[in-house]
């Protein structure tokens, strides 16, 4: 054993790169939270705050109901394709994936050339002499925009999830009573809790921090923290603000997260890094 | 019931494609006219070529997820190797949370934490361009590591450690033990590391959009400011062709020889790609298993 534990010197450029790369960045983002301009200490960014609430509180509520949207649609998905047969499994992977190795730029941008005011659906509209209608600028727009863009990954946990239950327990239910609402609501739904908490992590994360689909679909009148973020980096170079604004929505995150993987089972995660590496089951 | 499922299947399956081939169609449109179609013509095609920026862009992004992907899979490989291998079990965990953060954290904020560090050193060494293809990549590699490191450590654990100590009885060095036995043992968690680094790297946007220099330019940094302009077909028939190109890919990974041992391993690496995060966000907040 003492002769291998020498060899954990291979790891010391990772290591290295950590520091530099991942822990410096972040006490950047600190440092630039309670300074000024000129670098001097002020807590003037962290006070500033309240003022952004609002771009908070929006955000956070636009992108629950975005998350809570893709749940309701995907679940019913998930099951449905796990219930499929091996060959049409396949097919349906595939055409979940496609949407995924998409870039999603080009996702959100072909969305708002169909929503648009002049955009496709509008065109068909005019044509069958009904009113057009109006959704890029309106709220429904940037949500469906993160529904449709962030689906496929409420769908893929839960359907691993589901393909992972041990098929005896469903007919073990039925066998004791349960008809097929009740198994579902009491067996399946419960033992795809692990999948179902991944899903919303991987929905709601994207969706809080995004700032292309607002900006695409909101038509410029939304302003949720993703775009806030940016113009403070981009546009307005005001980097201190924007460092206190990042700070807190990294740390607001963070606790979600950690609040979320209390309610999933912990040996979800090992099964999962073990399929990552292609050793499947 | 099971119509039910086969139509519930069929209606989401079609909203999701939707957008996807309305934009393949007016990649085809004579006119610059997104609303309505007015008949089919390559002009757009031509027009795409005949610009050396998006070749440019194409190049640049290739230069960029190969070097990102292979640093990463160097330093993922001999990190995944030396963590397993350290003594003190807080360190490792602690050097496993930290790996992590980048695949925990939204992208916005690695990409404006990494900006941040290299202004900043930008200004101390008095760099005229503070942002360029060395940063970009740096941050790339960044984000990559996590997830190569992520598809190799397991395999590492599971592997014999008295293969390599039985190697060395006979004769072999340890670097002579590392690369003819531990490596090939654990090649198969490098290829997918690797091939998921590349794809990572290939698709960025957001990270790039924070550290990229004016100097060099990567096709969805390209789309971006494309987007910005008037809109024009063009965009739809880059991205015809490029969702082209990723149908093919896909299609031939997963039905070349289905029967096969390694076409099934592949198939699962596509499914495997797309679970990356969620497997990230459960190891990292739980930092047992890897630990």
């Amino acid at each position: 054993m003492k002769k291998s534990a020498k060899g954990s010197f291979v790891a010391a450029p990772h290591l290295v790169w950590c520091v530099l790369f991942i822990i410096a960045p972040l006490l950047f983002v600190i440092y630039y939270s309670f300074t000024d301009s000129e670098g001097a200490f002020t807590l003037d960014n962290i006070l500033a705050l309240p003022e952004y609430g609002d771009i908070f509180l929006t955000s956070i509520e636009m992108s629950i109901i975005a998350t809570f949207l893709c749940f309701l649609v995907g679940y019913p998905l998930a099951y449905f394709i796990s219930r499929s047969s091996e060959r049409q499994k396949k097919v349906y992977m595939i055409l979940l994936m496609l949407p995924m190795w998409t870039n999603l730029l080009i996702r959100t941008y072909s969305m708002m050339a169909i929503l648009d005011d002049g955009g496709f659906l509008n065109s068909i509209l005019t044509a069958l002499d009904l009113a057009p209608v109006h959704i890029v600028g309106t709220k429904g727009a940037v949500i469906f925009g993160m529904v449709y863009d962030f689906f496929p990954y409420m769908v893929l946990p839960i359907y691993t999830a589901i393909t992972k239950i041990d098929h005896r327990l469903i007919e073990a239910a039925a066998d004791l009573g349960c008809n097929s609402a009740q198994t579902m609501l009491r067996v399946i739904l419960p033992l795809s809790r692990s999948g179902i908490v991944s899903g919303i992590t991987m929905v709601f994360v994207p969706s809080i921090s995004t700032f292309y689909i607002s900006q695409k679909l909101g038509g410029g009148t939304f302003e949720l923290i993703g775009d806030t973020i940016e113009r403070q980096f981009q546009s307005y170079s005001t980097y201190n603000i924007g460092a206190a604004i990042s700070l807190v929505m990294m740390i607001l995150i963070l606790i979600s997260l950690a609040v979320m993987n209390r309610f999933s089972d912990e040996d979800a995660g090992s099964a999962g890094a073990a399929r990552i590496a292609g050793t499947g089951k | 019931m099971k119509y039910i499922s086969k139509i519930y299947i069929a209606i989401v399956f079609l909203i999701l494609y939707i957008p996807i081939l309305v934009l393949m169609l007016f990649s085809f449109n004579k006119t610059s006219n997104t609303g309505a179609f007015d008949g089919f013509s390559l002009y757009w095609y031509r027009e795409l070529f005949k610009s050396p920026e998006t070749f440019t862009a194409l190049k640049n992004t290739l230069i960029l997820a190969v070097s990102a992907s292979l640093i990463a899979t160097v330093i993922g490989t001999a990190a995944s190797v030396g963590v397993v291998k350290m003594k003190n079990r807080f360190l490792r965990s602690l050097v496993n949370s930290v790996t992590n953060i980048p695949m925990m954290n939204p992208e916005i904020v690695t990409g404006i934490s990494m900006m941040l560090l290299f202004v900043a050193i930008g200004t101390f060494v008095g760099a005229q361009d503070k942002l360029s293809f060395w940063t970009l990549l740096i941050s790339h590699v960044t984000f990559c590591l996590p997830y190569v490191i992520l598809s190799i450590l397991p395999r590492v654990k599971a592997m014999d450690k008295s293969i390599p100590e039985a190697a060395m009885d006979l004769g072999c060095t340890p670097i002579q033990s590392f690369f003819k036995v531990e490596l090939p043992m654990i090649m198969p968690g490098i290829v997918t590391g690797m091939i998921m680094a590349f794809t990572l790297s290939l698709d960025d946007f957001v990270i790039s959009y924070f550290t990229n220099g004016n100097d060099f330019q990567t096709l969805p940094l390209l789309i971006y400011s494309m987007t910005k302009k008037e809109v024009k077909p063009d965009i739809y028939a880059l991205s015809t062709l490029m969702i082209i190109a990723i149908t093919i890919l896909l299609i031939l990974s997963n039905f070349s020889g289905s029967k096969d041992e390694v076409d099934r391993k592949r198939h699962e690496r596509m499914i495997a790609k797309a679970q990356k995060k969620q497997n990230a966000a459960q190891i990292g907040n739980t930092g047992k298993e890897n630990g």
